[in-house]
């Protein structure tokens, strides 16, 4: 039996910022590193991280059956294929719409907290009935945002939920930098968005088309091409939260040579 | 400012959008977390308006009262330019002379 399980809620308010990556990549660095690792996909209206998981053929029960008991969890649970410290638990399918409640969410967490190191709660989007029921059974989240205005706005207005709901810690994760963008002063820049959302920042992942490949294959970056840039963001994320002391990477120094010196130099504040 | 912005000004053309997408995001999420309406923030601006000219005349068109926010705080900022005070003194004062009515709001509603 596990202690001190972590609980945490992977959230986001917009949609398709990067949540159901994150918490697949998450779950399979965790997994790795030797802690027994639950992800929940509490999105159960449009569940996706079976997909991404490459687990969707292999789902017979979820959590609703584990509720009444028309199942026992073990049951429930898949395990992944390759990396057996990994479970996936659905929440229900997108045929029911309606019948969870924040209680059952924590029944359903209790039971994971049993027998898991961790258990990550892949959040819907938005800050309706979804988003209030994962955090009822969460202790910490995780808030995912783009540098982009809409998805710090939206971040914004579900770290205030989760400020009043006493969830804590809640780190920033800004996923989908890119470098040369930000260089050109044409994106927010990492200081501009954890100062906007005044929220340490458990870490950056950059843009990388291998995550739609990824995707494709249903196999996590963070499985098998663990030499793509965003494999490496993810899994020195996964380092952070277990306490390790890992330095941010620096997109400046991401892009090299004349053009990346060029563009250091017209960043250069005057005044 | 950034030497991009300065060459991008004496070239005329238009700042990077970065400083433009942190500038309306600060505006809004000071909206959004205040919950305060256009419509009520304008009322509080003229009452506010007419209690200082009870005191001091000043410029009722340039008076601003806005809200800012810095480490998820949000303040209450009034930059009113004084004319002059209301014994007759004449007290041109500068347009960055500024009172700031910084009174300090709430940290974050629901």
């Amino acid at each position: 039996m596990a202690k001190d399980t972590r609980v945490i809620l992977i959230c986001s308010g917009k949609g398709g910022v990067g949540k159901t990556t994150l918490t697949a990549n998450l779950g399979i660095s965790l997994a790795r590193q030797g802690l027994s690792t639950a992800v929940l996909d509490a999105d159960f209206g449009l569940r996706n991280l079976d997909l991404l998981l490459g687990l969707e053929n292999r789902i017979v029960y979820t959590a609703q059956e584990v509720l009444e008991e028309e199942c026992r969890l073990d049951q429930a649970l898949v395990k992944h294929k390759q990396e057996s410290n990994l479970s996936l638990l659905p929440a229900g399918n997108p045929r029911m719409l309606d019948w969870l409640k924040p209680d059952d969410m924590k029944r359903i967490v209790d039971m994971l907290k049993e027998q898991f190191n961790y258990v990550l709660i892949d959040c819907p989007a938005g800050v309706e009935d979804g988003f209030k029921n994962a955090m009822a059974a969460s202790q910490e989240a995780i808030v995912v945002t783009n540098p982009e205005v809409s998805a710090v706005r939206d971040a914004d207005r579900v770290i205030g939920l989760l400020n009043t709901n006493a969830i804590k810690p809640v780190q920033l994760v800004l996923n989908r930098v890119r470098p040369k963008m930000m260089a050109n002063q044409e994106m927010l820049s990492i200081d501009d968005v954890t100062d906007i959302l005044a929220l340490p920042l458990l870490g950056l992942v950059l843009e990388d088309e291998q995550v739609i490949v990824s995707t494709n294959r249903g196999e996590p970056l963070t499985l098998n091409s663990v030499n793509s840039p965003a494999a490496k963001c993810y899994l020195n994320i996964a380092k952070r939260l277990q306490g390790e002391d890992i330095p941010l990477i620096d997109p400046a120094k991401e892009s090299s040579g004349f053009g990346a010196k060029f563009r250091r130099l017209m960043q250069t504040k005057i005044f | 400012m950034t030497l991009r912005d300065i060459i991008n000004k004496l070239l005329r053309r238009q700042p990077a959008s970065a400083s433009t997408a942190r500038e309306r995001l600060q505006l809004v999420l000071a909206h959004d977390r205040s919950d305060l309406s256009t419509e009520l923030l304008d009322q509080m601006r003229r009452e506010i308006l007419e209690v200082v000219a009870k005191y001091v005349e000043i410029d009722m068109d340039e008076g601003a009262v806005s809200l800012e926010t810095e480490d998820r705080m949000t303040a209450l900022v009034a930059n009113l330019p004084i004319k002059r005070t209301l014994n007759g003194q004449i007290k041109l004062i500068e347009t960055s002379n500024q009172l700031e009515e910084n009174s300090q709001e709430t940290k974050n509603t629901d």
